[in-house]
Parts: structure tokens; sequence; C-alpha cells
């Protein structure tokens, strides 16, 4: 690219007489333009006209949606999916709730108008995503100490809160786990709110590093914050025991860190809406200020629709008000206000409780469907493995997504040698499985933690 | 397996307190006593006020959303029935992080022609983006990343919300001569002088048509003489097209200045927003382009485009896309839409005519002429 910038150098170019020493094309070092700018001019009868973009190189294709679209090209019969976290039926189908084809029927009927929302959202969404998470009955909620506004799903919701704290705390650092959902840490790459790692992932175990989680929490500089999964921790499937909640919650008082929950999963992850809550409601009854980020992406199917909300819990309602008003302040110059229709469906289908109860079965039986096939994946593993390996990690885990414990040659050999697609750092959604395939896919898994070095790897010469 | 970033000093851009660091009393007192109440939007602000009013005589005038004669939202017909024929629709999975590719197609004929060769030859990075907010401020993050020591310059007046844009996309303004308060019509000569001073390669923000908020547009001798001087002075045109088919009521002839940019050679950037001619305000459909010099570029600037819209929020709403590429898809829903649309101008444009009147009959010692001039700028040629 490099050759043909300059030969185009002699005939015209950006003379760029401002900023020169500031203007930089992208990622490439030197700017060959104005290293040719002395011996040029600019005429205004030249057709070809170099882009200022030119020196923008290609962005890397996303690690998710990557394996989506290779499994696509993928021609063999026995390919599967594990890579998207989207949920699956058992015949691998996408699947929309009926209790929200029910709620958009009503509205069509209904004839509701298109008209703009308030920044901050619909009201009758932002009381019921609340409740929904707190409890109707919850002190915060009772007092009005929550501020919420509605986000473009839990990424948008994030980016919010990001926003917020790089302009209210400047220099504070988000601790996020390792590993942690692969969009965290450009969420806050882009807001400009500089973060680090904490210990959470064990490979030794495919579990918990409680002693290793809690002593990264403790070092970290006093007023951190510190993001946790609520529920379902993406990816690794690997959740606190309610004891550990506790423990977690002392350690972060004790340092007077910020908790930032992003929860994802409420309801998928056991089922129930409430027991999902639990460690976010652990917090709030200590009376901690903290962030919490939800999405109906998963529990209530709305992908594309980018619904979501940022709760801020804070120690009064005038607090409340204020951080309301300055997250409004945010989101206008970001997208003015967001969509109306994913809204009006959450609102209305927690705002009926006969279409309540339908979306709570709803929800149990995508949870129960996924628990299902956990437990015949284990059973298919221990009963065709004959090594003695301990597979019990995936009964322990939780929600849509197992951390299998394969490293990246293993993966590879899962996609290379099975047509089996996950994510490289060994993660697969089960949301993607059908009680069909376990079988296969335990062949899969063993063959290639057993043999997969055996198969890619050069073998050394002694 | 920590990453240190670079920390970034916020504390010039506002004046606020920084939290204190006083850690022993933060278990008894709030992390966010030192944030203050924000200032009501002046746009929105006036809508919150005006539902509070219990006058019975009272009119909002404030917000751009289109009403009908009785002060009522309209839903167009064609809306309704796309609407009818997706809903309870089977698909509800992620759109890619562009956005639907079938409204994004069918937005950019609208803009660069159904028969536009940049179209064909494969030359435009576009993605769908959160109406035109959502445009202008991807376009403002992607101008801040790649072109870092670019500023911006924004019209006086202009809709309030682009200068949060810029600002929070951390892109240096100034701003340009625009309205003439005396003849409350175009500054001309000072729009060209400003454009002529501004430094090469200066990146510049237009109104496509139907200025926001002054409802004076450039004639078309007037872009043609713009857009010469922007090819001397080397300048990016960026164009925010919030309401094609409301100025006149004939969506190609509303897309006249971008046509007249197009034919002489700019590589320009476009905002365009479905909000306001296809009423579906609260839906957030827009569409942000980029033409490029070849197909190949154009692949990268999307990429890009992507890679900041990913950190936002993953990927745009479906619902208003489906309707959007459901209307134009369909070649009677699309001339449905178009008699809609001039319908509304239409009403929008006779509103001028019987206000002007009514001030004229009031006897008003004042000149109302503006009021009406200020469409009749998109009927000249």
């Amino acid at each position: 690219m490099a050759s043909s910038m300059l030969s185009l150098g002699s005939t015209s170019l950006l003379p760029r007489e401002v900023n020169k020493d500031k203007l930089k094309l992208g990622t490439s070092g030197s700017n060959p333009f104005l290293k040719a700018k002395s011996f040029s001019r600019v005429t205004m009868t030249v057709a070809v006209k170099p882009s200022r973009f030119e020196g923008i190189t290609m962005a890397p294709p996303d690690p998710i949606l990557g394996v989506s679209e290779a499994f696509k090209a993928d021609t063999n019969e026995l390919k599967l999916n594990l890579g998207v976290g989207a949920y699956r039926t058992e015949e691998l189908q996408p699947y929309v709730l009926n209790v929200v084809k029910k709620a958009e029927n009503l509205m069509l009927e209904r004839g509701d108008n298109k008209e703009y929302l308030p920044i901050e959202g619909l009201a009758a969404f932002n009381k019921a995503t609340a409740e929904l998470l707190f409890g109707a009955g919850h002190p915060v909620i009772k007092e009005q100490k929550v501020a919420t506004i509605q986000g473009l799903s839990g990424t948008g919701s994030l980016r919010l809160a990001a926003a917020l704290i790089e302009r209210y705390f400047p220099g504070a650092k988000v601790l996020i786990s390792a590993p942690t959902w692969g969009n965290h840490k450009n969420i806050f790459n882009d807001a400009k709110v500089p973060w680090s790692e904490y210990r959470y992932y064990d490979p030794k175990t495919i579990g918990l590093d409680f002693e290793g989680m809690i002593a990264d929490i403790k070092e970290a500089p006093e007023g951190s914050f510190i993001l946790l999964h609520g529920c379902a921790h993406n990816p690794t499937g690997i959740d606190p025991t309610p004891e550990q909640w506790v423990k977690i919650a002392d350690v972060i008082q004790e340092k007077n860190h910020i908790p930032f929950f992003d929860v994802a999963y409420q309801g998928f992850a056991s089922g129930s809406l409430d027991e999902d809550a639990a460690s976010v409601r652990l917090f709030a009854d200590r009376g901690m200020e903290f962030f919490v980020a939800q999405s109906y992406s998963k529990n209530l199917g709305l992908y594309a629709e980018r619904i979501g909300a940022i709760n801020v819990v804070c120690s009064s309602a005038d607090a409340a008000t204020r951080v309301k008003s300055q997250l409004k302040r945010i989101a206008r110059p970001m997208y003015s206000n967001p969509p109306v229709h994913g809204a009006r469906i959450v609102a209305n289908v927690v705002g009926d409780a006969a279409m309540f109860g339908e979306w709570k079965a709803e929800m149990e039986m995508m949870a129960g469907r996924i628990k299902t096939v956990r437990q015949k994946l284990y059973d298919s593993l221990v009963s065709k493995d004959k090594s003695g390996k301990d597979w019990s990690f995936i009964l322990k885990q939780i929600g849509m997504f197992s951390f299998t414990g394969l490293n990246k040659a293993q993966s590879d050999n899962m996609t290379n040698k099975w047509h089996v697609y996950m994510t490289k750092d060994g993660r697969i959604s089960l949301a993607g499985l059908s009680l069909a395939k376990c079988e296969y896919l335990a062949d899969a898994i063993i063959d290639s933690y057993h043999n997969a070095l055996l198969y890619w790897e050069t073998p050394i010469e002694l | 397996m920590a990453m240190a970033m670079t920390i970034r000093n916020a504390a010039s851009r506002r004046a606020m307190n920084p939290i204190s660091a006083d850690f022993s009393l933060r278990s008894m007192s709030s992390w966010w006593k030192n944030v203050e109440p924000a200032p009501k939007d002046p746009i929105l602000g006036v809508t919150e006020a005006f539902l509070a009013d219990p006058s019975p005589d009272k009119v909002n005038v404030g917000v751009g959303a289109y009403r009908d004669d009785n002060g009522k939202p309209v839903v167009l017909e064609c809306v309704r029935e796309a609407e009818r024929r997706i809903a309870g629709s089977s698909f509800m999975e992620y759109l890619p992080m562009g956005g639907s590719v079938k409204m994004v197609e069918e937005t950019l004929k609208l803009a660069y022609g159904d028969d536009s060769e940049f179209i064909k030859d494969k030359r435009i990075a576009a993605v769908q983006a959160l109406s035109g907010t959502g445009a202008c401020r991807l376009f403002a993050d992607f101008q801040k990343r790649f072109c870092p020591g670019s500023q911006i310059y924004i019209p006086v007046p202009t809709w309030s919300n682009h200068h949060n844009i810029w600002r929070d996309a951390d892109v240096p303004q100034k701003t340009y001569h625009y309205y003439h308060p005396e003849t409350k019509g175009l500054n001309f000569s000072g729009l060209m002088d400003d454009v002529k001073n501004a430094p090469e390669g200066s990146f510049f923000l237009l109104h496509a048509c139907a200025h926001n908020p002054t409802g004076v547009d450039p004639t078309d001798e007037q872009w043609r003489e713009i857009s010469q001087l922007f090819k001397a002075k080397k300048h990016f045109a960026f164009f925010d097209m919030a309401y094609q088919g409301f100025a006149s009521g004939d969506p190609a002839r509303d897309a006249k200045s971008i046509r007249i940019f197009l034919e002489d050679g700019h590589h320009i950037g476009i905002s365009q927003s479905y909000a306001k001619n296809m009423g579906l305000y609260g839906q957030r459909v827009g569409c942000l382009s980029v033409l490029c010099e070849d197909e190949k570029q154009a692949v990268t600037v999307k990429s890009q485009l992507q890679q900041l819209a990913r950190p936002m929020y993953s990927n745009p709403p479906l619902h208003g896309a489906q309707i959007v590429s459901t209307i134009l898809g369909d070649p009677e829903l699309k001339s449905l839409w178009l008699k809609e649309v001039k319908i509304m101008a239409d009403r929008i444009i006779g509103m001028r005519t019987t206000l002007r009147e009514s001030l004229e009959k009031l006897g008003s010692p004042l000149s109302w002429e503006h009021v009406t001039k200020q469409w009749a700028n998109t009927k000249t040629g």
C-alpha cells in the first residue's frame, strides 16, 4: 500500500498545512503523504484524490461471531455450532417465546404510536426491570434509591456506566474476571476506563480460584470497581457459592470498592428469576452503592431488539435523581433516546399477571432444557471415557456456557476433526446442543482431550 | 495477566470535583456526593414542561415530531401494514454488527440514487445506526480515531445535540456562519468566507436539506458554489440528512445537495434517519455511510465502523430496520410511503402559508415572508 501512495505523491496529495505533526492515518506509522508534500502542488484538474482514510487497516474479525461464519461455510452434515450464545430448541432452531409473540400482537392491535421515548426510556419498563432485579418490596426500590435508565441491552447499559465512571471517577480502575466476556474490555477501552484482571478461573480444577479472586480484589486500590457476573458466568459457567458471595461482599466493603454487576442471564441460570438475583440482592441488603447492568436478550429471547437497563443503587433518593440526570446526559449524544419496541414487550409481559406467569414457565423450560443437556453430556462422557478423568465440573457449572478445560489445540481438533464449532478458549454453548447430539459431542471431547496434542503437535526429534 | 491502561486526564474536560480520597468516611456517605443535577435538555425538556402544563390551550411547538391537524402523533399506513407483515415473525436473532443488510441497501439508494455507480461499485462503507444521532456519533468517533488531529466545523445555529455528539467524541469544534438574523435567510458570503478561511482538509457538518433549526437551505446554485470551494480547499463534507422527503415532499429533490457533491467527485459521509420521514422516531433507525476510494477500502472502513459500534451497543435494534426494509423492498408499500411523505410535507408547507397569512391579517408590522421563504428555496432550481 505504501508504494501506491508514494506513486500518487507527485500529482496530488492532501497537503495538510495544519496539525501535520499530529495527524496519523490509521495505525500506520509515518505518513507517506507528508514526505512527498514538498514537491507537489494542489490542482483542481486531478481526478484521483487519495482518501483521507488510506491508512486504515482492517479490523480483526470478532472472535465469537467469526465462529458462526465458519460454521455456515462447513458442508459436513455432522457439524455442530456451539459458538453462539443464543438459545436453540432441541431441534436446534432459534426460539421466539410465545409470550413475546403474544405481546407483539397485543401491541399491534392496540396501535401504539412510535413517538420518541424520553432519554431515560420507557417508564413502565424502567419500573418493571428494577423491581424484577431487586424485588418490588426491597427498601432500595421503596425508598427510590435506584437510578434506572433503559439501555441498549447489556452492552449499551455497561457502556453508559463506563462513561459515568470515566467522567466522575477519573483514574479509577475496573477489575474484570480472568476470563470474562470478550466485549467487556472493548467497552472499558472505548470509554477510556483503565482495567485490570482478577483471578477467577482455575484450569487445574476447572473451577473457581476463590483464594486468588479474593486476594486480587483485596490488593486493588481502594475505591476500585469490581465487575461481577450476577449469575451464569460467561464464559466459564462457574459461579461463586452463596457462602463465597458473602465473603466477596465482605472484602469489597472492607476495601470500599464499588461492585458492578453484569446480569445477562437472570432466570436463565437456575430457571428462577429470584434465585438468580440472589447475589445482587445480597449486596443491596447491605446498603451498598453499586451498578447493575441488565439484559433481556437471553431470558426473553429479545436479542435483536437491544433491551436492557443500567441501575445505579445510591444511598439516597436525591443522589439517585442526580445520577439519573447525568446518565441521560451521556445517552443523549450517543443515541438520543432508546428504541421502544423491546421495552414495550418487556413492560407488557411483566405488567400482565398471566403473561408474566407464562414467561416464567417458558424460562424454566429453557433453563430446564439446558440442565437436561448438561446431565446427558456428563453421563455420556462418564460412560465413554475409561481414563477415570473427573468430568463432574460440567454438572457444577451453570447457565448457557461450559468451560470444557480444552486448550486451543484441543479446541481446534474439535473443529477440524469433529466439525464442532466453539470458541478457542474452550467454551461451548450448551444452548446450541441437543440431547440427540450429546453422545457425538462426548466422543469429540474425549478424543480431543486425550489425543489432540498427538495429532496436531510436531514431535520433537531427540 | 494484569493489564494497566494509560490513565486519561479528564480533569480539564469539565469543572467538577474529583471524588475525595478520604475513604474511611466512604461507608457512611455516598459515592455520588459530587454528582450535580444535569441541566434539562433544551429540546426534550420543552416536552417535559409541556406535559406538566395543565392549561387546555397549550401548544407544543418544541420537539420535531410530526402531528396531524388535531395535534396527534401519526403512524403511517405503510408502517402499520409493514408491522402486520412482520408481527409474530420467528426471527429475533442478533443482527450483524453492521445491522440489516437489506435495510442499508435500500437506504443507500435513497441517498445516492437508485442507479448510483457508487453502490454498483461497492464503494460505500455503510452500517445501520441508531437513527441520526447514532450515525453522527459513530462518524464522530471514527473521525476521532482515524483523523485524530482534525476538528469539525458546525453551522451557527445547528441542532443542539450536534455539539454534544462531537464533544463527547472528543473532537474539537469550530463554527461557520450560516443564519443571517437580519434577513432571516442564509448568510451565504459569511459561509463562503469561513469555508475559504478554514485550513485545507477540514471536516464540515452540512445539513442536506431542511436545516434544523432555521429551515433555511442554500439554493442549488449556492450548493454548487459551496461544492466547488470545498474542492479547492479539499474539505471533507459530512451531511446530516434527517428530513429527506420532508422538505419538498420529494425525496430525490431533497437529496440534491448530496448529488451535487457526488457529481463533483467528493468522497462524503452521510447520516440518514427514518425518525421523521417514516415516523419511526422511537424505533431509532438510521444509517451511516462513508464513500470510499474503492471496494477494498469500503470493506476496511466498514470493519472499523463496526469495531466502534461493538463496545457501544454490539448490534443495532431489529424492529425498525425490518419495518424499513419491508416498506422499501415492496414496490406498492414504497409508493404508499412516498404518497404519505408528500402528504406530511404538504401539510407543513400549508401550515407555513396559513401561519404567515394569519400573522399578516392580524396586522403585524413585522415582515413574515421568511416563514414561507424558508421552504421555498427547496423548490427553486
